[in-house]
């Protein structure tokens, strides 16, 4: 569904990605780790289209279309969104009417913003003052009403106190349809079958690990991504031995 | 003592302190005589459209009371809630005596040469008053509309707002959709007394060549609130204007809001000039400006004299297609003790805001007119929600020609 072939990424003269591959099927989540200023974040953005990330090689794929160089609200329509690490703030424009705008109208913004323990914040201009952990929960409550089909989220978890973390946890997990319990007509086997939701999610903190079972983990480490493997297993690698180790004894 | 038209005699050529110098002997002060007017609702589809714009409800639902004034003539004048006055200023000099009590006792005749024009060739304006202890809610509205091209219309208005009274006008200004030309001259006295609270909203919907000069200023008394707010989003040739408020009682209050759009060809220089006379005064000046291609200058000023007073001073411009903007603040504290603060910020769009939107799924397009709209809402403490819904009109109506 996502397919990154030897992506290289510039941000002014400074190249961030090397040689980027990855592949992300239909109904599949990965995790991301790497080092502060490894390129995770511009990963991310330039995915998402931002026109700061000049892509100087290589291809990604969405849905069978080459999207390496459509503008971001054509990533949006196709299905893609995304959580950042450091969203602006907009003067005037209320938190209720960004989720509107996320849901392309239609949507009951109190009851969303409600399970993610947001109402207070619904008639505050959108991030003006907002601290790290409620930037966090804003973001979420903003792909909750935009259901893309593919969600990027950069540290999600980072920032967030310990009674949130498990409401964002959760909350990630059925946003990316992994919450699946038999029905029944269908068993649970063929409900993860079916599901296409997609996730990319950065992690530092790996507590994001407690709440979902993602496919796939990887390191991006000097400019391209390293030692593909089960998520919790890598965390644990890295935490152990460091990002360098990790990725060397893989290798 | 020279009498007030000697003084108005002299000043005939004093040019404004500021703004573009305007010959005023181009434009006519004959006008014909327009008709009264007894239902609202009779006046013709274009104009009615155009009143609207600034805010007149012509089934006067919801509104405690009205005055028309086409140029010079006073069309439709009265209040529908007892305790609450609106009066044309000729009718009411000629029959009540109190009128003189302040009729050009706080703006001064010889400012320059359009006060004195307004003293020498006054055609009419509104008295509104609010009786002591009346809370009037619903707001009471004016319109100043100017039907003949090439017309200079000079209007006087006097606001008074009795002791422990409340009242909200909405004033309009606008020209009718064939005048192209126009001069409009206006003195406002504004008397906000003992505990009275007064919000006075005004939008202004002129055309390409149309020049404005109005003359206000305000005084509010002990525990007073005043409110003004001034809207001016439509091309216009030169609006120049520098109200003043004096808080003269002890915990007076006086907010004042601009919202302003400069189109091509347009300039626009507004400010506000509040002086904290007494203790405990507290003075609030915002005004948001984008420019589409105007020249826009945006002016404050807050004077304390007084040790202990508050006052707080912003100005935001946004620059969005060319065009010129001037953020110009001033402060000046008096004594020990007062405490002033200004923020100005003149800029364009943050792109990482747009792409933010866009994230969200909007075109570029749509992001730049949500973020101008976003630029545009500033909360308004203290208005009554027709009130808000008239300025969230403006608003919306003027993203069509920012984008
Ligand atoms: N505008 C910019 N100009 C120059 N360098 C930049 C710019 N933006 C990012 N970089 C650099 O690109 C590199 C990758 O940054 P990126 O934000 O992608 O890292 P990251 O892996 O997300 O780090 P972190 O874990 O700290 O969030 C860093 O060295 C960063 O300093
Ligand atoms: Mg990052």
């Amino acid at each position: 569904m996502l397919l990154i072939e030897d992506l290289q990424v510039k941000i002014g003269n400074k190249k961030v990605l090397k040689r980027v591959n990855l592949e992300i099927r239909s109904g599949e989540t990965h995790i991301l780790f790497g080092p502060n200023g490894s390129g995770k974040t511009s990963l991310l953005m330039t995915i998402m289209g931002y026109p700061q990330y000049k892509v100087t090689g290589g291809k990604i794929t969405f849905k069978g279309e080459d999207i390496t160089y459509m503008t971001i609200d054509e990533r949006a329509r196709l299905g893609i969104g995304m959580s950042y690490q450091r969203p602006p703030s907009i003067q005037g424009l209320k938190t209720r009417r960004m989720v509107q705008i996320c849901a392309n109208n239609g949507v009951d913004v109190d009851s969303l913003a409600k399970e993610i323990n947001f109402s207070d914040f619904l008639d505050r201009d959108i991030n003006v003052g907002f601290s790290g952990g409620e930037i966090k929960r804003s973001e979420l409550l903003q792909l909750m009403a935009q259901k893309p089909d593919f969600l990027l989220f950069d540290e999600p978890e980072s920032g967030v106190d310990v009674e949130n973390i498990s409401l964002i946890g959760k909350t990630i997990n059925r946003l990316l349809e992994r919450d699946v319990h038999a029905t029944r007509d269908k068993s649970k086997k063929q409900l993860t079958k079916e599901r296409a939701r997609m996730g990319l999610i950065i992690t530092h903190t790996g507590f994001i690990l407690d709440y979902l079972t993602a496919d796939k983990g990887q390191v991006l480490y000097n400019g391209a991504l390293a030692c593909m493997g089960n998520p919790i297993e890598i965390f644990k690698q890295i935490k152990e031995v460091g990002y360098g180790e990790c990725v060397r004894c893989v290798a | 003592m020279r009498s007030l038209d000697d003084m108005a005699h002299e000043a005939k050529d004093k040019k404004a302190a500021i703004g573009p110098d305007i010959d005023l002997d181009t434009y006519s002060l004959e006008s014909a005589m327009h008709a009264d007017v007894k239902n609202l609702k009779t006046i013709p589809e274009e104009d009615i459209e155009r009143m609207t714009l600034t805010g007149l409800d012509v089934s006067e639902e919801g509104r405690a009371g009205t005055y028309l004034q086409k140029d010079a003539t006073a069309v439709h004048s009265g209040s529908n809630i007892d305790g609450l006055e609106i009066i044309p200023i000729k009718k009411a000099l000629a029959e009540l005596d109190w009128v003189r009590d302040y009729y050009w006792k706080l703006a001064s005749v010889d400012t320059d040469k359009y006060t004195a024009r307004v003293r020498l060739d006054l055609q009419d304006g509104y008295v509104i008053r609010v009786l002591p202890g009346k809370k009037v809610t619903l707001p009471a509205q004016a319109c100043l509309y100017l039907e003949k091209e090439g017309f200079n219309q000079n209007v006087h208005n006097l606001i008074i707002a009795e002791e422990g009274s409340e009242l909200h006008i909405i004033s309009g200004c606008a020209s009718a959709s064939h005048v192209t030309r126009g001069l409009h001259a206006g003195v406002s006295e504004f008397y906000v007394k003992k505990n009275a609270k007064l919000s006075f909203t005004m939008i202004h919907h002129w055309a390409e060549d149309v020049v404005v000069r109005p003359r206000s200023v305000a005084i509010v008394e002990k525990g007073g609130l005043f409110l003004s707010n001034y809207i001016s989003m439509k091309p216009v040739k030169s609006i120049q204007m520098y109200p003043t408020i004096y808080l003269v009682g002890k915990g007076a209050v006086a907010r004042s809001y601009s919202l302003l759009v400069g189109s091509p060809g347009s300039e626009l220089d507004v400010g506000g000039r509040i002086y904290l006379q007494a203790k405990e005064t507290r003075a609030e000046i915002i005004s948001r400006a984008i420019t589409n291609g105007g020249n826009i200058m945006s002016r404050g000023d807050i004077i304390g004299e007084v040790s202990g007073v508050r006052g707080h001073l912003e100005c935001h411009g946004l620059i969005l297609n060319g065009g010129i903007m001037q953020a110009i603040p001033e402060l000046k504290g008096l004594v020990d003790g007062v405490e002033l603060s200004h923020e100005a910020a003149v800029g364009k769009i943050a792109q990482d805001e747009i792409l933010y939107l866009m994230s969200r799924g909007l075109t570029e397009e749509e992001a730049t007119a949500t973020i101008v709209r976003g630029f545009l809402s500033v909360d308004i403490p203290g208005l009554p929600a027709p009130l808000k819904a008239e300025i969230d009109q403006a608003v919306e109506l003027s993203q069509k020609d920012v984008m």
